[in-house]
């Protein structure tokens, strides 16, 4: 593609044509500006909004009536504790599906039947499986009661459990996790698939099994690739509001979490939260959170672009 | 790595005298049946899904205290007013038309923007540009939705279309909730899902198509938009229908900026409720937990699965069916 417009050495074409060509490019650049020009616009107004509230007492202050007093602390707090439950479970069970299904899996229907439903699962909007959470790990289908939750271990304690779930930090990264397993299961498995066969076969003919073959050759093969594709799903997760507020978040709340069983709000939703007031100080300071988020979400995304870079060993 | 080469290796193996010990088979065997259960889970929840919503829709359906309401009269009503005084109404097309008109904008907006820029940047653009808009359209992909509701509500409402409805009729149109900017904030939020999926597809036709439409005579233009799009056409509807399906399920950004007025209407200047926002309304706390109006937001739900799960099937129908394979 040497220049844009016309290729030389082609006989001219009709002059209308090249208008049209030349008419397209500009329509192709105008749209290209406008894509761009929206996120500028986005960050602009975000910043503009947001900036005059911006400072330490704003992270290091719980939710308040008065949006001057009002801070994030409780939000990021929970933010880190839900999402951190969700990675934590996420990504075993994303890579060994991956794993299965890449290495292991017979070519039959029951393999193909596991494909399809993953890849419909990543269509389901995540309001739904909100309603899933709130079902299966908040009320764990009504088989315990409610008002009177059978407990586990110390509530001093980190482990504590207590079922149901309820409304907590571990219901909230348990649903989190449904709604990026579809998402780091496809990029895992295309991160295996990239890994040359050779590798394999040469492994096999010495006569490992295939678990050695996974476990000693491919997973660190693939781990770079497997790592982008775990931090981009986990950069959803952190963006998440709609499941977490059918799970049950508090909405006011003036504590950090303690073990997995505390009750909970994240960043989004706070930013919901505030956004969704008439008052234009609740406005100023939800921009202000946007801020931190979207802070937050580059620094994520910028350790995942250097590890990578770092993990990345030239194959073959 | 079929079973079968693992069995035949490992016989290979056993006569030899690189016998892997039984401890070591077992633990492959207790490996695979551990991954295989992971592999479960994600049917799991699909089997979860389906049950819940239904057994739930069901019981909306089956209410005692409510005879009125049935499966008929929900699927075909014009009228959503179940917070309303003592005779709520639940017909679900009001809430199906406000997903649908938001749905339609944002697919009015994304879908142009998104195929054009997607040719410019698989055809046209040097590396030099193409490498940043791409960093800058994965950034748009990144930023939280919630985001782009606080965007509709504070800045494309009162700053675009207040501003220039002002400015064109001299009279006030759009409200501080309306249908238009929600959309256009959903259009947003698929713009570069659809540009991203569309210029893979793109990319993906063989560069002998091009070479041939060039030697023929053809201009850049001729070559990129007459013989590269329709080559990867099954691409890009798919990554369309892809991007629909998120569109119909966003939930924060017509939760935000999108009122709460469920309307049989498709006046992009009203109100509009979706099937997604009333679930939100009825979560937050609106409603109390068994009553009436909670049900519903299950059967809405289960609705709104079933829309994603149609349009799923429809988008792998193209992708098969259209598929343009090229040596």
């Amino acid at each position: 593609m040497s220049s844009i417009g016309q290729i030389p050495g082609t006989p001219i074409p009709p002059s209308r044509r090249l208008l049209t060509n030349r008419a397209f490019l500009s329509v192709c650049l105008a749209s290209t500006t406008l894509a761009v020009a929206v996120l500028c616009a986005l960050i602009i107004s975000v910043a503009v909004d947001g900036w005059g509230s911006l400072s330490w007492d704003f992270l290091d202050s719980f939710a308040s009536r008065k949006p001057e007093k009002a801070g994030i602390k409780a939000a990021l707090f929970g933010s880190l504790w839900v999402v951190a439950t969700c990675a934590l479970t996420a990504i075993p069970i994303g890579v060994g599906t991956a794993v299965y299904l890449e290495e292991f899996a017979p070519k039959n229907r029951v393999t193909r039947f596991i494909q399809l439903n993953i890849t419909n699962l990543a269509g389901v909007p995540s309001i739904v499986y909100g309603i899933i959470g709130l079902t299966a790990f908040s009320r764990m289908f009504g088989v315990f009661r409610l008002d009177e939750p059978v407990t586990l271990g110390n509530s001093e304690t980190f482990w504590f459990l207590q079922f149901p779930f309820g409304p907590s930090v571990l219901a909230a990264g348990l649903t989190l996790m449904l709604v990026i397993l579809p998402v780091m299961i496809v990029s895992s498995q295309e991160a295996l698939r990239s890994v040359p066969a050779t590798l394999r076969q040469g492994s096999l003919a010495m006569g490992a099994t295939t678990w050695q073959t996974v476990w000693r050759l491919t997973l660190p093969a693939a781990i770079p690739t497997i790592i982008t594709g775990t931090i981009l799903a986990i950069s959803r997760a952190i963006g998440e509001a709609a499941p977490l507020l059918v799970v049950g978040a508090a909405l006011l709340i003036f504590r950090t979490p303690e073990n997995l069983m505390s009750s909970f709000t994240v960043l989004p939703l706070q930013i919901f939260n505030w956004a969704g007031r008439p008052q234009a100080g609740f406005h100023a300071i939800a921009a202000a959170a946007i801020i931190v988020q979207l802070v937050l979400l580059i620094l994520f995304n910028g350790t995942a672009v250097a590890l990578r870079l770092r993990l990345q060993k030239p194959l073959q | 790595m079929s079973p079968s080469d693992q069995t035949s290796l490992s016989h290979a193996a056993r006569r030899g005298r690189l016998v892997p010990r039984r401890s070591r088979l077992r633990s492959e065997a207790i490996v695979r049946k551990t991954l295989f259960g992971t592999a479960l889970l994600s049917v799991g929840t699909t089997g979860a899904i389906i049950v819940v919503l239904a057994l739930e829709a069901i019981s909306f359906f089956a209410l005692p205290d409510h005879p009125e309401i049935s499966l008929v009269g929900f699927a075909t009503g014009t009228e959503w007013s179940p917070l309303l005084g003592a005779e709520p109404k639940f017909g679900v097309l009001p809430l199906v038309c406000g997903t649908l008109l938001i749905t339609g904008i944002a697919a009015l907006v994304a879908l142009p923007i998104g195929l054009v820029t997607s040719v410019f940047l698989s055809e046209y653009a040097p590396g030099w540009l193409r490498t940043p808009v791409k960093a800058i359209l994965e950034l748009l992909a990144g930023v939280p939705t919630v985001v782009y509701g606080f965007f509709a509500l504070t800045f494309i409402t009162p700053d675009i279309l207040q501003r220039v409805s002002r400015w064109v009729t001299g009279d006030e149109v759009f409200g501080t909730y309306n249908a238009l900017s929600a959309g256009i904030a959903v259009g947003i939020m698929i713009l570069p899902i659809i540009c991203s999926l569309s210029e893979d597809a793109l990319r993906a036709v063989p560069r002998s198509l091009r070479d041939g439409a060039y030697a023929l005579g053809g201009t850049k233009f001729d070559t990129s938009v007459r013989v590269v799009l329709p080559a990867a056409l099954s691409g890009i509807v798919a990554a369309f229908l892809l991007a629909v399906t998120r569109a119909i399920g966003e939930t924060m950004i017509v939760a935000l900026a999108a009122g709460s007025v469920p309307s049989l209407t498709l006046d992009p200047a009203s109100q509009s409720q979706t099937m997604t926002g009333y679930m939100v309304q009825i979560f937050l706390g609106d409603a109390p937990a068994g009553g009436v109006e909670y049900q519903s937001a299950y059967a809405v739900a289960a609705t709104l699965f079933l829309i994603t799960l149609v349009l799923a099937w429809v988008g792998g129908l193209v992708l098969r069916r259209f598929r343009e394979e090229y040596e």
